[in-house]
């Protein structure tokens, strides 16, 4: 019996029976749709004009609804139409029903060119405000270190080992590893261009400045804004999710001192001993290739390294080093508490502090650059 | 209305789960006949919410067999599941909301991916279901972070009941619902059982939904069912949870 749900049009007199039948749910919307939009047409054609439901064999909701929407669309002036037949199972389910309000019209789509300007727009603020947020947590952070100078007992010595252990001991293998294989390419590289003016042994200049100054400094830093960076990102903004912070701020604590504090600490110390394994490794790697593929005795490789670079070279990199670490755990912080309700802002948060990290670390290598060489350093 | 009236819909037979060396819920057996209503109460942490996740599928089981539909989800392939989860609604402890979507997604989601409805019927269905929950329309447009407690009930119940289901399982639905709310959300889950053929598995410690919506309530002890029965039978048991639990002070302002 179950072929379909059918409204057979039925004349009663000056009215108009639409006898509904069938199974009225949701599987059938598609025909129930058309059915109901055809009978709608009928509005005004007859004085009186009801709907009869008693042959249904099966309604849900939705069918429901579209019984409603049929009879709100068959009302005509101050006719109203009338539902009949109505078994006492479902009457309550269109009561139900019943009580929905007509539909709004959704507000209208914006034109696709002020939806752009707007974007531009808002992104341009977004910058402004993004600088005036790092420089106001970086007040914030200092702040607090000031304050837990001032009382040490308020220092947070377990997190911030913790944290150390997650951003620097455990970053050692992949770091290390990753500045070896640069300095081999480097050196490989070197030579193998070099070798053409008969230059092979300018490497080593190369090698010591490039990784000790630039290199090392700047790919160490943007591997820790990838790897502790977001996961800074993700820890602060699903506890700001959950309301976690709130739960800190109302028993009194401050959410900078427990929470951003231990985590700047750690990447400020983490970092400048990661650049320097890193250069180590690197310049392991370059001195491996240089020998194996290059014929540069080690021992001469070290004689030429210690009269290419100054110990000015080393302390420039161990100077950006932290500047940067804090640079990353800045933005790090300040993109996990921007954190909004949803997982899809988390996830925005996230590659946002990544990629502003790189930027900054990149524009800070910048400034350093320009400012080590105005001091002639 | 549908079929047979004593045939479980669900069927659990000797279930055990454990959590590393705890076990929650220890040779439980439980059948839910076809369109009723069952209360499932007992002491915070006794493992309700882990035995409607294990019914589910989303907790493992150690030993024992659940079958939903007569079908034994463990030996069901990948379209009888998917067949089966169409057909069951499920709010979460959490209301479980997703947290991307606004709350007309939310409700849409589901339906959107198994029933081919035009976009129109999908929202006029969507301010259908929000009002049978007790939300106002203009709910419709906010993110699950900018709802109230109750509210998120309210939306992840809308959500349960989108596809009108055969089957739901609720995990705590009048918690954090206002008396009046309570008392509304009672009458709807009649209302469905009554027209849809509704079976509800209801986690609750409301006692006034036991009282009123109630077909059966069960009982959940020692990772066990330590009863089974009518309010009736309940109220007459003399097993000391049950007396504490239905005879308590707060119990007699309700039960009389
Ligand atoms: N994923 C899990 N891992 C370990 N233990 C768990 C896990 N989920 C639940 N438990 C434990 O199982 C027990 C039962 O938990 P469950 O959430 O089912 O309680 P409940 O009966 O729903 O309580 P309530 O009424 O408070 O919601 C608890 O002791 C809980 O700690
Ligand atoms: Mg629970």
């Amino acid at each position: 019996m179950d072929d379909g749900p059918t409204l057979e049009q039925i004349a009663q007199g000056d009215g108009l029976a639409l006898c509904a039948a069938g199974p009225w749910t949701a599987g059938f919307a598609p025909v129930l749709e058309r059915i109901v939009a055809d009978a709608e047409t009928l509005t005004g054609s007859r004085p009186n004009i009801f709907i009869d439901v008693s042959q249904i064999s099966k309604l849900d909701t939705f069918g429901a609804w579209l019984i409603e929407r049929l009879r709100r669309g068959l009302t005509h002036g101050n006719v109203e139409a009338k539902i009949a037949g109505l078994s006492a199972n479902y009457a309550s389910l269109v009561d139900e029903v019943r009580r929905v309000p007509a539909a709004e019209p959704t507000a209208a789509r914006q034109n696709a060119l002020i939806t752009l300007l707007e974007d531009i727009g808002r992104n341009v603020v977004g910058f402004g405000t993004t600088l005036t947020d790092l420089i106001g947590m970086l007040g914030a952070v200092l702040a607090a270190s000031g304050r837990v100078l001032r009382h040490p007992r308020s220092f947070r010595l377990t997190s911030t080992v913790h944290h150390l252990e997650q951003v620097c001991w455990r970053a050692v293998p992949i770091i290390v590893l990753i500045t070896f294989l640069i300095g081999c390419i480097i050196s490989q590289q070197g030579i193998f261009h070099f070798r053409k003016f008969g230059a092979d042994i300018f490497v080593v200049d190369m090698l010591g400045v490039l990784v000790l100054r630039e290199i090392g400094v700047l790919l160490v830093a943007i591997m820790v804004a990838g790897r502790s960076g977001s996961a800074y990102t993700a820890e602060l903004g699903s506890m700001k999710m959950r309301e976690e912070i709130d739960a800190l701020r109302t028993m009194g604590f401050d959410p900078v001192e427990v929470l951003i504090l231990p985590r700047m600490l750690a990447l400020v110390i983490a970092l400048p001993i990661l650049a320097f394994l890193g250069a180590m490794a690197a310049l392991y790697g370059g001195g491996l290739v240089a020998w194996l593929y290059g014929g540069v005795q080690p021992e001469a490789f070290l004689i030429r390294l210690r009269d290419a670079i100054s110990i000015d070279h080393f302390v420039v990199g161990m100077i950006k080093a932290p500047v940067m670490a804090a640079v990353i755990g800045i933005v790090a912080c300040v993109e996990g508490l921007a954190v909004q309700g949803s997982a899809e802002s988390l996830g925005q948060r996230t590659t946002s502090s990544v990629v502003k990290g790189i930027f900054f670390v990149i524009v800070m290598d910048g400034v350093f650059a320009i400012f080590f060489a105005t001091i002639g350093m | 209305m549908a079929g047979d009236r004593s045939d479980p819909i669900i069927r659990v037979h000797d279930v055990s789960v454990q959590f590393g060396v705890t076990k929650v819920l220890d040779g439980l057996s439980l059948d839910v006949k076809r369109g009723e209503i069952l209360g499932f109460v007992g002491p915070s942490g006794a493992g309700k919410s882990v035995l409607t996740r294990t019914i589910i599928g989303l907790v493992p089981k150690i030993a024992g067999s659940i079958e939903v539909f007569g079908v034994d989800l463990d030996a069901a392939d990948e379209s009888a599941r998917r067949a089966i989860e169409r057909r069951w609604g499920v709010l979460f402890q959490q209301g479980a909301l997703f947290s991307s979507l606004n709350v007309r997604q939310n409700i849409q989601f589901p339906v959107r991916e198994y029933l081919n409805v035009s976009q129109r019927l999908l929202d006029e269905i969507t301010i259908a279901k929000l009002g049978m929950v007790g939300l106002r329309p203009e709910v419709a447009d906010r993110y699950p972070s900018e709802l109230s407690g109750g509210m998120i009930k309210r939306v992840a119940l809308a959500r349960a009941l989108a596809l009108d289901p055969e089957l739901v399982f609720l995990d705590e639905p009048t918690s954090g619902l206002d008396p009046i709310g309570a008392g509304d959300f009672d009458d709807l889950v009649r209302t469905l059982q009554r027209t849809l053929g509704l079976t509800v598995f209801m986690v609750t410690h409301d006692l006034d939904s036991l009282h009123t919506a109630c077909d059966r309530i069960a009982v959940l002890g020692n990772g066990k069912i330590i009863a089974a029965g009518s309010m009736a039978d309940m109220l007459a048991s003399s097993h000391p949870w049950l007396r504490a639990y239905f005879h308590g002070k707060r119990a007699r302002a309700v039960v009389g």
